[in-house]
């Protein structure tokens, strides 16, 4: 009687223990640039991404019924050095299981080198765009759901080209996502038969650019790239050539979105042109939807990228049955690509029932997620242009 | 001869305007710290946040009238709401001079004490302007933005290059011709000017001759703040107001000041000019200026650029470095800097 007794205690103590196994909150990183050149995005993008955790959460579904939620951390989007540091407090202190993030090329591969790979944690960056991320020795740690801008260069190049550009100016923000995308431009619109006239850097953050828009000016180009952010230096040039009457015609690349921008120079910006990764799936519509419907803009740069990076965080979990941080990194090209049921923005509690019960997932997303097996993926890119104050699609690359 | 014309309102269009504009905004700037190291003796780092807090202050000032419909036509706002940041401005100077400096100069500290305190001083107020602010990017400029739009230039003259004088630029250089006529003639005509310039020339001769030093002090620290203000507010309409790049501003204030001969007024001005005018020649690309200019044939094909504009700011230090080894005392006879 007496054993009895004490085997049905061991089995309530079990049972306990197995219970506050499966009540486990899950914590997963966030680190983006909440001050710095793009704190005007990144609130959004934590938003898209937060979106994901907390759809999965409230399925009730993810690994027996946890819950899974975000740190935020300040990537600063320029500053290596503290964003090294936010990523290691995620990390040692915070324990996450993965971080969705981060954002800036730069900051992306030193969180990468000095603190992701080493602890074999994932990182899923839902915009660090820069090419020389590629080929960065992340022993498949590292993966991104925004294409590299070696495919934004020649998206880029087609635009410059298919509007009858031959030859063109060329700024960019001096760092890694400027430098990589200058590269990329150039090879592509030089093979296409144009030509770059002058290609030079600016530096973010200053209050007067009439001396590069001088240089600019002087090479006799018809229109002017450039690669910069919304927030900072590439606004700061468009102003002073548009007050110079240094150029007429202007095409950015994907940080050079934003309100803030036809804010500031309302008419003046009427066929500004622009790139932006994007999707010609059908998940898009329907993220924005319910992203709008949460206060998220949903259709703001790199806010359904986040979504996606988070989404698959959370469904790599899944399919392992643990949120252990090296069975996560085995299981994200799995459910990202096919075979498997495909799954649209707001169908994680589906896709976590699926692989509860042993099935698979081809994991689409709002931007149609597919990645390669060294975890990046290809890109679509929709091309816009400014008309009547808003931004409006022309077509898809 | 067309071709001629074209150059000529190329570098207008491109070096010389801004360059003027620049120039401007830098020399009312060095006039300020060149007047505290003249007579108060030491380098006043705190001088670009004098700048900064001015220009919130004429900023809020200026929303507040913009708010209750107040204009000034063509021109802008701010340039009504100046004299209330300039007053501002002043109050802050003189309360930082009443409970920092004062107390080392009746210890008679060395020039060093002083240069330090500034430096904790500019950290305060760098504080107070974000506090009250914030760090971002703020507009303030209203009234007409142009005197002269490059496509209108165009049509106007016939020619293929447009010239752009913004209202802002002309304001600067107007405002800045007419600040310093009225300091020349107060620093040489008015009884307190001259005893400033006895106060800096020797202090102790100038105490004998029956000068009161708190007053000499007061009235410096009143004139350093108005022309902050006066420059951060020109620099502001400009540009833009942001607190960091005012925070920036005082290296090629400093450059300025020191390449002209620190403590010489006119050594301010010419500085201010020097640095703003090497800032944009040496990055500039000649390449289509001198298409105009070379005979058939002979157009150069690379861009014609001494440096790229990444060293736009490097070109100031290197100055700056030249001059202290060259003519330690600046271009006009300064005083050394200890």
């Amino acid at each position: 009687m007496k054993k009895l007794l004490m085997s049905g205690v061991t089995a309530l103590a079990l049972a306990a223990g197995a219970a506050s196994a499966q009540a486990e909150d899950i914590k997963v990183g966030v680190i983006l640039g909440f001050t710095g050149p793009i704190e005007s995005l990144t609130p959004d993008m934590a938003g898209g991404a937060e979106m994901a955790l907390s759809e999965a959460s409230e399925s009730g579904k993810l690994l027996g019924g946890s819950t899974v939620s975000s740190v935020r951390a300040d990537s600063t989007c320029v500053d290596a050095a503290a964003a090294t540091s936010a990523a290691e407090r995620l990390i040692t202190s915070d324990k996450v299981a993965a971080i969705m993030g981060a954002d800036c090329s730069g900051v992306t591969m030193a969180v990468a080198n000095n603190v992701a790979v080493s602890n074999g944690v994932v990182m899923i960056s839902p915009s660090a765009t820069s090419p020389a991320l590629t080929s960065i020795d992340d022993k498949g740690y590292f993966f991104r759901t925004a294409p590299s801008d070696a495919r934004q260069g020649e998206v880029l190049a087609d635009i410059a080209i298919s509007r009858g550009l031959k030859s063109v100016a060329v700024t960019y923000t001096n760092n890694d996502y400027g430098k990589g995308l200058d590269e990329a431009f150039r090879a592509a619109f030089e093979a296409a038969g144009g030509k770059v006239e002058i290609s030079a850097a600016h530096e973010d953050g200053k209050a007067d650019y009439s001396a590069e828009v001088g240089a600019l000016a002087a090479a006799g180009a018809e229109a002017l790239m450039v690669f910069g952010y919304v927030d900072q230096g590439g606004k700061g040039i468009i102003e002073a050539s548009l007050d110079a009457g240094a150029f007429d015609t202007f095409i950015g690349s994907d940080g050079m979105i934003g309100e803030s921008l036809i804010d500031a120079l309302g008419s003046d910006l009427e066929g500004f042109v622009t790139s932006e990764p994007s999707s010609k799936t059908d998940g898009m519509g329907v993220f924005v939807e319910s992203a709008n419907a949460a206060g998220i803009k949903g259709d703001g740069p790199f806010v359904a990228q986040s979504y996606d990076a988070a989404a698959l965080i959370v469904l790599a979990m899944q399919a392992a049955g643990s949120a252990d941080r090296a069975a996560i990194q085995a299981n994200i090209l799995n459910v990202a690509n096919a075979p498997g049921e495909k799954i649209n923005p707001g169908e994680l509690g589906k896709a976590l029932e699926i692989l509860a019960n042993g099935g698979q997932v081809d994991y689409q997303g709002a931007t149609g997620v597919e990645l390669t097996d060294i975890g990046e993926t290809p890109g679509v890119y929709k091309e816009q242009e400014v008309k009547d104050g808003a931004y409006e699609t022309i077509k898809f690359h | 001869m067309e071709d001629i014309l074209n150059s000529i309102i190329l570098l207008a269009n491109f070096v010389i305007v801004p360059g003027m504009t620049y120039g401007s905004q830098l020399a009312l700037g060095a006039l300020g710290v060149t007047l505290i190291y003249g007579i108060l003796r030491f380098s006043n780092f705190a001088h670009g946040e004098t700048m900064a807090f001015g220009t919130m202050i004429t900023i809020m000032v200026t929303w507040f009238m913009q708010s209750v419909g107040i204009s000034f036509g063509p021109l802008p706002t701010a340039l009504l709401a100046l004299p209330f940041g300039a007053a501002a401005a002043v109050a802050i100077v003189l309360f930082s001079d009443r409970v920092v400096y004062k107390y080392y100069r009746e210890k008679k500290s060395n020039a060093v004490f002083f240069l330090i305190a500034s430096i904790g001083i500019m950290f305060v107020m760098n504080g107070i302007v974000r506090f009250i602010i914030g760090p971002k990017e703020q507009r303030f400029a209203d009234g007409e933005r142009f005197i002269i739009k490059a496509r209108e230039f165009k049509q106007m003259t016939g020619l293929s290059e447009g010239l752009t004088i913004k209202m802002t630029q002309g304001l600067t250089v107007v405002i800045t011709i007419i600040v310093v006529y009225a300091l020349f003639r107060f620093l040489q005509h008015s009884k307190m000017g001259r005893a400033m310039r006895a106060y800096s020339d020797n202090e102790d001769l100038a105490l004998l001759s029956g000068i009161n030093p708190e007053k000499v002090v007061k009235i410096t620290w009143a004139i350093a703040a108005v022309l902050a203000t006066i420059a951060g507010v020109l620099y502001g309409l400009d540009k833009s107001f942001k607190p960091f790049t005012y925070f920036q501003l005082l290296l090629p204030i400093f450059a300025a000041a020191i390449v002209g001969g620190v403590g010489n007024p006119i050594g301010a001005i010419l500085g201010g000019f020097v640095i703003a005018f090497s800032e944009v020649t040496v990055t500039y690309a000649y390449k289509k200026f001198l298409k105009y200019l070379a005979p058939e044939g002979m157009e150069p094909d690379s861009l014609m650029q001494l440096l790229s504009t990444d060293y736009k700011f490097a070109v100031s230090f290197i100055i700056l470095v030249v001059v202290l080894l060259v003519r330690p005392t600046g271009i006009l006879k300064g005083r050394v800097l200890e």
